[in-house]
């Protein structure tokens, strides 16, 4: 079940340690689906995660499941999200209890969620965002207005935006890059030290997706959080991550460092996702095609959920379900690790062959 | 309008075709199927008048493809919604086999109709969902009383879908839209859509709404569709990395708030662009190779922010962003779009220097 390379307890240094977390929907009386399996990982201090994969992989539930922010039918039978809260005490997500489950949010780790579009109360202005999740996290004393807006008009300059032109407007008056950014303004305004982004940029035009990524960047040197970000973008991925996972249907099935999961791919998946995306820069470079899906999360394939797509697969895959061996152990959770049979077959993975 | 004039100072060998007339010399085999003259659309608000299409001059031909990109805003769909007749120019014309499509006939319509058709973007959106597929695909068949009786209306249908790759075709004929994934439905729209043998295809970011890994394979079949049918393309994406793999043997037109302001060959435009505008896109790529990714030059934009429409800055719509601006005409007087060396540009400092 713990497929990590640490020891097998909870990593000291970790700001979140997952350990073998299932992620589920109910689906009728008696029935559910799950959507997430057996995912184990530690986040450090600091570290940008991708989590990387079509789309009805995973992520998505994953993410809203460390904050335990799932649907109703949501439900996470097992496994610990352990997180060590800034007072230094260490609580475990899932099972945390109302209240300090509201306080745990926002304050510890946030969420930015996809489509800024739909995540602003469409007839509240900018300002009471900020004030309501403000006095929502403050401790008996009632701030008074006017310091929260002072303190929220830093909080926009951060992300560079004009405070004066956007704390008074409803958000459809703003661009959907300023309403992202305004997103990630109001998502850090607890100071947490986890940022969750979904799909941070999809739908923004391609000069306002390097505007966010670059503020992203600087934010994370300046405040020094920690990010979780779910994407299909792969570019995204490689520029703002310093490690990145891949799920297919539900689980986690590499995880490594930008430029292990970039250059040395080892699970057939991930390579030809990688593959599936040409770069604009040089020459033509004849992208591969992927056919197919995922497969349905109600009839798994018994071995490797990748055999049926998979170029590689051998016999065995279609019997045997690889687990998530680690192939360079590191420390701080950046080893590379793949989930596959043939991950170190010389055979597919010849050794110094660039991309 | 546009005022073109061509800089002949440049003896280099023109590989961008220009507008209706230009320079007899280029030799340009075949006669564009779908050409756009001047097209303008300008939307009248309350707010003021919106020039979404402020004169663009565009040209398609079998078997090639026109790229349009450009920031979402820019005009790319009002341009194709004219190219397809589907709205009116306010200015200007389309022309198809030269013939103005406002001036057509009954007939002749009908005729332009089938010969461009257009895939939506969103395949959830642009499938009727109580209609099967063969309902869906053969329902201009037959309008068009291009099939005889039921059984030729499946048989034609069912080759349909195998170009596709919608194999195999008997499984998909009698799916409802539900039944299928998001790529499979794409491939219903371009089955739906090469059933009237098409001579153009308008593909409005049509690729944009799937996966990665599906994305791939339509281009793909989309391409065969071009090579072996000779379809012509004009094909609108976002996505630079789509335009250059679809579009690598055609052209770029890039779009900046209605108006084109780099047109030449692709492996050109996304290699070595040349507008301010294109360089900054191309920079903003990001690219899925972490290293390159670090060390890529990055343009920096002295605005972040869009203009408005109805509110453009004098001059160069760029200037307030322009990493390049100078002093002099940037802020006062609107750049052609001319023939500098191997493209078309409009940029008063770049066509200068």
């Amino acid at each position: 079940m713990n497929d990590l390379p640490t020891d097998p307890g909870t990593d000291d240094g970790a700001l979140l340690s997952v350990r073998g977390v299932d992620v589920g929907y109910r689906t009728g009386r008696r029935t559910h689906v799950t959507a997430v399996h057996d995912v184990s990982f530690d986040l450090h201090p600091g570290q940008s995660m991708a989590l990387v994969g079509e789309s009805g992989c995973g992520k998505t539930t994953l993410g809203l499941g460390l904050l335990r922010l799932l649907p109703r039918t949501g439900v996470i039978p097992s496994g610990e999200i352990l997180f060590r809260r800034k007072d230094g005490t260490r609580v475990d997500v899932r099972t945390l209890q109302k209240e300090n489950l509201r306080r745990f949010r926002w304050s510890e780790a946030a969420m930015v969620f996809q489509g800024a579009m739909n995540a602003f109360n469409p007839v509240l202005r900018i300002e009471d965002h900020f004030v309501d999740t403000f006095r929502a996290h403050e401790n008996g004393r009632r701030r008074p207005r006017r310091e929260i807006l002072e303190q929220s008009a830093e909080l926009l300059e951060m992300v560079r935006l004009d405070p004066a032109r956007v704390l008074n407007a409803f958000p459809h008056e703003l661009s959907g890059g300023m309403r992202q950014r305004s997103l990630i303004a109001l998502a850090l305004a607890l100071r947490p030290q986890l940022l969750i982004l979904d799909e941070p940029t999809t739908a923004l035009d391609l000069l306002t997706q390097r505007s966010i990524v670059e503020r992203l960047a600087e934010l994370r040197e300046q405040l020094r959080f920690s990010m979780v970000f779910i994407t299909h973008d792969l570019g995204l991925a490689a520029e703002l991550a310093d490690r990145v996972g891949t799920m297919y249907a539900g689980r986690l099935i590499e995880t490594g460092t930008t430029r292990d999961i970039f250059h040395r791919s080892r699970h057939p998946y991930t390579s030809a996702l990688i593959d599936s995306v040409p770069p604009v820069a040089g020459d033509l470079h004849v992208p591969e095609s992927l056919p197919g899906g995922p497969p349905s999360l109600h009839a798994l394939p018994p071995g490797c959920s990748f055999a049926p797509r998979c170029a590689h697969a051998l016999t065995d895959c279609d019997l045997t379900r690889p687990t998530l061996d680690v192939l360079v152990p590191r420390g701080e959770g950046l080893s590379h690790a793949a989930a596959c049979l043939r991950s170190t077959d010389a055979e597919i993975h010849a050794e110094g062959v660039p991309r | 309008m546009i005022d073109r004039t061509f800089d002949t100072a440049h003896p280099e060998p023109v590989t961008v075709p220009g507008p209706q007339g230009d320079s007899p010399g280029h030799g340009e085999t075949t006669e564009p199927v779908l050409t756009l003259k001047g097209a303008q659309q300008i939307f009248r608000t309350p707010r003021g008048d919106v020039p979404a299409v402020a004169g663009v001059d565009l040209e398609v031909r079998a078997g090639q493809v026109l790229c349009l990109v450009g920031e979402s805003g820019c005009g790319k769909t009002t341009t194709a919604r004219m190219a397809a007749a589907l709205a009116d120019p306010t200015a200007g014309s389309v022309l198809f086999r030269g013939k103005d499509v406002a001036s057509m006939d009954r007939k002749e319509r009908a005729a332009f109709r089938r010969s461009v058709q257009y895939i939506h973007q969103d395949p959830y959106a642009s499938l009727n969902p109580v209609r099967t597929v063969y309902s869906t695909v053969s329902a201009g068949l037959r309008r068009h009383g291009m099939v005889k009786n039921h059984a030729e209306a499946r048989r034609v249908t069912a080759e349909l879908l195998e170009r596709v790759d919608l194999t195999p075709a008997e499984d998909h004929l009698d799916k409802y839209p539900h039944q299928m994934s998001g790529g499979q439905r794409q491939r219903v729209a371009v089955a739906r859509a090469l059933a009237m043998n098409p001579e153009v295809i308008i593909a409005d970011e049509s690729t944009s709404m799937l996966d990665v890994s599906i994305r791939v394979s339509l281009l793909n079949t989309l391409g065969r569709l071009r090579d072996e049918l000779g379809v012509g393309f004009l094909f609108i994406t976002h996505d630079l990395a789509v335009a250059k793999y679809f579009a690598w043997r055609g052209e770029i037109a890039v779009m900046y708030l209605g108006k084109v302001v780099e047109q030449g060959t692709t492996p050109r435009v996304v290699n070595d662009p040349r507008h301010p505008y294109t360089e900054a896109l191309v920079s903003a790529v990001s690219e899925p190779d972490p290293d390159l990714a670090h060390r890529k030059d990055r343009i920096r934009l002295r605005e972040a922010d869009i203009p408005d429409l109805t509110d453009l800055p004098p001059g160069c719509d760029f200037h307030p962003r322009c990493p390049l601006y100078a002093e002099g005409d940037c802020d006062s007087v609107r750049p052609p779009l001319v023939r500098s060396h191997d493209r078309l540009l409009a940029c008063h400092v770049v066509t200068r220097g």
